[in-house]
């Protein structure tokens, strides 16, 4: 290589550095934005509600002089504006206040629920990834097959069918017939007291811990939920699979890549699928939020104790703090995992480095 | 003058709801180591008949012929793993669009290491060597620096120089190439071309040239087969093109632009059913 060569070189090399810093200061200018409206709408909702926090932290029997002073104490005198700014503050360096209902601040509170979610959730995504990806690729290249009508069908069911009524029937068939899953719960009563969790993050805390009957134990705890979650989410993800399977089959690098003679496997998982990649990469990542913000639904069936579980019993005690954290930092979450697709998505297609 | 490939009467037929498309209806050619240009206007079936000679014509497609033979291989007995093994190898063909025959995310150097990987057992740095020679014999500047490129990055005559490195690098016999021009800019149309050219003189292959110019083709070719609604309507050599004896040629002759002569009213291409039949 000449001088100027390399000079060439080193002139890309800083363009492209700037290319991605400037991506990077884009994401967090968006990351922040869409965080301070997400504070903005919590506020606003826990300023609307008819619950008076002052009544909920002290009963409606508190003297007036007493609901006056807690009042001021709260910071509830000043402009809203103001309670906006400490609000704010307080949500960025990670206080959401205590919860009435635990008397524990409600930081503490997530950080022993959210995990559970997390773990739920990531499971079933997974689950639906590794199984829904191969399915929506063979019913796209075997177009009409056996195979594809069952990717049809498995994706009409995951639509009409309403999470509850398949967990509840799961948890007849299985737990209650069957007996092969454990109880709704995180874990045995016996573990719940002899186990001490690192992460959170059950299944990787006992393997690391090397405490395989924990393991074993949470892991019947957690495979027909998280089962149910990875159905959603494989119902969805096959059929997105199939149609950009479909989409990238018919374009002419395929027909480019069969005359250099390659196998048709290289061509199916080598050319086709890693193009339909870049997409999916925003189908996975929404089918992931999408088990968090159901969340709800599923822990309230299956006794998990996660952060849906957690926001659902707050919501029905008046608990606006623990509800209004619980709320951000879902929020926060399906922020992050939005960003981080995005990214994702930058390197896995190349045509949007340039930009 | 020994045959690369003998094509009689090739059919493709597409049956479909309301009753079968004939895209190719008995086209019979012989082709030796010599340039073979096909003409006509949009859906005579050349591209068809390309398609049919590389195995690559869609499923529901129905491919006929009393023969279709390459180097004595007959083509239509074959299995389809035998003509896989072919295609890239032997039989090689370029696209008209770079822009959508290269895979968008994947950089031009493995897209070209890969067809010599798919027929030679090479080791990576021998394929990445060889990749290389054949950027340069495309005569493409900075061979190192393109190879890491993706097609986005380069223009649609550097896409289609790789598409040519691409399909040349395992040695292939013969290259039918489908308006490998059309899609780019006139100013490198003719660079492409002359280096198309060059390495099929070089190399001593067949060629079957695909266009809709009939003066392009008269000028790069050999022989010219002309032809209409599926058929062939006529076989001449490129120098005597001006004898041709077809009305559809004559046709096609007259309506190319000259610059010394005002042409007004513009000829309007005479097509009669009688030439289908
Ligand atoms: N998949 C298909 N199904 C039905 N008919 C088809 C299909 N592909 C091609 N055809 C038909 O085959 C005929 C010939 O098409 P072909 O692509 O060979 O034309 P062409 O001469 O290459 O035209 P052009 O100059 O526009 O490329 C067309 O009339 C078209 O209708
Ligand atoms: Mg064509």
């Amino acid at each position: 290589m000449s001088v100027a060569d390399n000079q060439a070189a080193a002139g890309r090399g800083s363009a492209q550095a700037v290319a991605v810093l400037s991506a990077i200061g884009r994401f967090l200018a968006i990351a922040v934005t869409t965080y301070l409206g997400l504070l903005a709408v919590t506020f606003f909702i826990g300023r609307v509600i008819p619950i008076d926090p002052v009544l909920a932290v002290l009963g409606d029997r508190a003297p007036t002089a007493v609901v006056e002073r807690t009042r001021r104490e709260m910071g509830l005198d000043l402009p809203l504006i103001e309670q906006f700014y400490i609000y704010v503050k307080s949500a960025l360096s990670g206080d959401f206040g205590t919860s009435v209902l635990t008397t524990n601040p409600v930081m503490a509170d997530i950080r022993r629920v959210f995990p559970a979610t997390l773990e739920l959730a990531t499971l079933g995504t997974i689950i639906g990834a590794v199984i829904g990806v191969p399915l929506g690729v063979l019913a796209a290249v075997k177009r009409g097959s056996f195979i594809d009508q069952i990717v049809r069908i498995i994706g009409l069911i995951g639509y009409s069918v309403p999470i509850f009524w398949l967990g509840l029937l799961g948890l007849v068939l299985f737990y209650a017939k069957l007996q092969w899953v454990a109880f709704p719960a995180r874990l045995d009563v016996v573990y719940e007291y002899t186990f001490t969790p690192i992460t959170g993050f059950y299944l990787l805390d006992a393997a690391m811990q090397g405490q395989w009957d924990v393991f074993y134990d949470a892991f019947r705890h957690i495979i027909l939920p998280a089962a149910l979650l990875g159905y959603f989410s494989l119902a969805y993800i096959s059929r997105m699979t199939r149609s950009f399977m479909l989409n990238e089959l018919t374009q002419e690098y395929i027909v480019a890549a069969r005359a250099k003679g390659l196998s048709e496997t290289r061509i199916i998982w080598g050319h086709a699928l890693r193009n339909a990649a870049v997409p999916m990469v925003t189908v996975i990542a929404l089918s992931y939020a999408g088990l968090l913000e159901g969340s709800v639904l599923t822990e309230t069936v299956f006794s998990w104790p996660g952060i849906g579980l957690y926001i659902t019993n707050s919501l029905q005690n008046a608990d606006m703090n623990a509800v209004l954290g619980g709320t951000i930092v879902i929020g926060s979450v399906f922020i992050a995992i939005n960003l981080f697709s995005d990214l994702l998505y930058r390197v896995l297609d190349p045509r949007t480095k340039a930009r | 003058m020994s045959t690369l490939l003998d094509v009689e009467d090739l059919r493709v037929t597409y049956p479909t709801r309301t009753g079968v498309i004939e895209a190719v209806r008995g086209v019979s050619f012989q082709l030796g180591r010599e340039r073979l240009g096909i003409v006509g206007e949009s859906g005579s079936g050349k591209s068809q008949t390309g398609r049919a000679i590389m195995g690559l014509t869609p499923p529901q497609a129905q491919v006929s012929a009393k023969k279709l033979a390459f180097d004595g291989i007959d083509l239509m007995a074959a299995s389809p793993r035998e003509r896989r093994a072919l295609r890239g190898n032997r039989i090689a063909m370029i696209l008209q669009d770079p822009k959508y025959s290269l895979d968008p995310v994947m950089s031009i150097g493995r897209q070209i290491v890969e067809t010599l990987r798919a027929h030679e057992r090479v080791s990576k740095a021998e394929a990445r060597e060889r990749a290389l020679a054949m950027l340069e014999a495309v005569q493409i500047r900075d061979p190192a620096r393109v190879f890491d490129l993706h097609p986005h990055e380069v223009s649609g005559g550097m896409g289609q120089r790789a598409m040519i490195a691409m399909m040349l690098i395992a040695g292939p016999e013969l290259m039918i190439a489908d308006e490998p021009t059309s899609a780019l800019d006139v100013t490198v149309q003719l660079d492409v071309l002359k280096i198309l050219d060059k390495l099929v003189a070089e190399r001593g292959m067949g060629l079957i040239f695909i266009s809709h110019d009939l003066r392009l083709v008269s000028s790069f070719c050999d022989r010219v087969i002309v032809m209409y609604a599926g058929k062939v309507v006529e076989q001449i050599k490129a120098s005597e093109l001006r004898n041709a004896q077809h009305p559809y040629t004559l046709g096609l002759l007259d309506c190319m632009p000259r610059i010394d002569a005002d042409r007004h009213p513009l000829p309007v291409l005479d097509r009669k059913p009688e030439w289908a039949a």
